[in-house]
């Protein structure tokens, strides 16, 4: 198939230019703007991106997930400033839900990313749903390009767990960390929450509290029992289909290989005081190096962007609709049709789509 | 191509400067912004003037409310106006203060570039309503 080139940072407006070279000279003003152009799908946006994915990839980016209160902030607080100290420079992206009755928002995790703050390379950007209906993940995935492109090292999306939602938005990161604080139910709750699919590195968080061994205990249990299942609870991210354990051991884990040769690690923090911190960063760095080493990474690469063509697609195809609707007299007028009964719904959607269908194979036939 | 819908939201860094420890104020303003529709970052207590900026700038926010009930504001001001200055972040961000605040301050708060200064008794409709008209989509 004929693979379209990129739009190409001079067909872009003379303000989306400014912020376009402000961004690839390391301004910090710049970015801010350019995310907030891109959050608020001004005009001109997909010209900007389309621009800044030619600068895009070499960042390592990080989901991290889990229930309000487990310490996701504090962690990643603590992360950050550990980077810091190695001389990285870090974005984060910290994700809130909005409220559903005013679409408005109180982002608040900016309060405990204390330790990093005044230091400008440590750039924190706060999003909220704003009420847009699967949009927040493609917001998500577009100011992490952004923060890439302006050349962070590292990249960490932050994000409350609970929905389909927030799974999307991790799913951009290529290592995802799921927060779990002890006391959080027995394994069936871990289960339910749905969560546990998607982690590549589980942290118990809290781990000073009495409550901690037994959490411990019972993730491991359903790491383990993932391994020896071949398809457990924990395939969501490997392939669900390979019963057999690979052979070519890439991990310096003794516990046996799952089927791409990763297991889960569970590690044990206390964000407060920094307690296992050291160890988080180890295990994303393993990680890391095992996407690179492995057939994983490349696989998660072609994932990634297959979910964001198709997340385009439909959502230009759902704006397309209206505008096919408009053309057509509006929906009232068809709807009045078929609730009086003079046609159905069918027959008034298909005299609809047919058009494009035809337009769309008329187009592919003409390239051929 | 197609034009998508843009999605504007007012964007707010609610902020307490300096020693004072009292944000109940701060806190009700957060949620009456938030009620309002508007997206709210809250800076959380004792914050320095430089953390205030780099906040306002990286998040690019249309409105910065300031609260400081320590009297404390002709010094903890001035510093933040200058370091938006700095980021080229001044000019396109609303500066309001709330707080105890003398009267023979204002104008000087105001000379300086705050646009408002809300006292006590200040109704929150007010508050919102004077954001509504001066910031937001422009």
């Amino acid at each position: 198939m004929r693979v379209p080139s990129s739009m190409g940072s001079d067909t872009l407006t003379d303000e989306n230019a400014e912020l376009y070279e402000g961004v690839l000279a390391g301004d910090h003003s710049a970015l801010a703007r350019l995310i907030t152009t891109i959050e608020n799908r001004t005009p001109g946006y997909r010209h900007l991106l389309s621009a800044l994915h030619d600068h895009t990839g070499d960042a390592a980016v990080v989901g991290v997930t889990g229930s309000p209160g487990a310490g996701k902030s504090t962690l990643v607080d603590k992360l950050t400033r550990q980077y810091r100290n190695n001389d990285e420079t870090v974005g984060i992206i910290a994700v809130d839900p909005s409220s559903p009755y005013s679409g408005g928002s109180v982002l608040g995790d900016r309060i405990r990313m204390g330790s990093t703050a005044g230091d400008m390379e440590v750039f924190v950007r706060s999003m909220s749903a704003r009420g847009r209906l699967g949009g927040l993940s493609m917001a998500t995935a577009d100011a992490v390009k952004a923060l890439d492109a302006f050349g962070k090292d590292r990249i960490i999306v932050e994000t409350v767990g609970a929905g389909q939602n927030e799974v999307d938005i991790v799913e951009t990161a290529e290592t995802v960390v799921v927060v779990v604080q002890p006391g959080s139910g027995d394994d069936v709750q871990l289960l339910k929450a749905g969560i546990l699919e998607i982690g590549d590195i589980f942290v118990v968080n809290k781990a000073d509290m009495d409550e901690a061994a037994g959490t411990v205990a019972e993730l491991e249990a359903m790491v383990h029992m993932d391994e020896t299942s071949g398809a457990g609870v924990l395939g969501g991210h490997h392939a669900p289909d390979n019963t057999e354990m690979d052979a070519s051991s890439g991990v310096d884990d003794d516990a046996g290989d799952t089927e791409d040769g990763w297991t889960p690690p569970v590690i044990q923090t206390v964000a407060t005081t920094g307690v296992g911190v050291d160890e988080l960063r180890g295990a994303l760095d393993a990680h890391r190096t095992h996407l690179a080493d492995s057939a994983e990474g490349a696989r998660r690469r072609q994932r990634r962007a297959e979910t964001e063509i198709r997340r385009l697609l439909r959502s230009d195809l759902g704006e397309l609709a209206e505008d096919v609707l408009e053309c057509r007299g509006g929906v009232e007028a068809l709807a009045e049709s078929v609730a009086q009964r003079e046609t159905d719904p069918y027959a008034v959607v298909d005299e609809l789509v047919d058009p494009l269908e035809t337009a769309v194979l008329d187009a592919v036939d003409a390239e051929e | 191509m197609s034009a998508d819908q843009t999605q504007r939201a007012t964007r707010c860094l609610v902020a307490k400067v300096g020693l004072d420890g009292h944000d109940r104020g701060a806190h009700v303003i957060a949620r009456a912004f938030r009620d309002a529709g508007f997206e709210v970052i809250y800076s959380g207590l004792h914050r320095a003037p430089e953390e205030i900026v780099q906040a306002a700038v990286q998040e690019d926010v249309d409105v910065l409310g300031i609260s400081i009930l320590s009297g404390a504001h002709n010094t903890l001001v001035p510093k933040v106006i200058e370091g938006l200055r700095s980021y080229d972040a001044f000019e396109d961000t609303l500066i309001l203060v709330g707080g105890i605040i003398p009267e023979e301050d204002t104008a000087e708060l105001k000379e300086l570039g705050v646009a408002e200064v809300f006292g006590p008794g200040t109704a929150i409709e007010d508050t919102v309503e004077f954001v509504r008209e001066h910031a937001g989509p422009e």
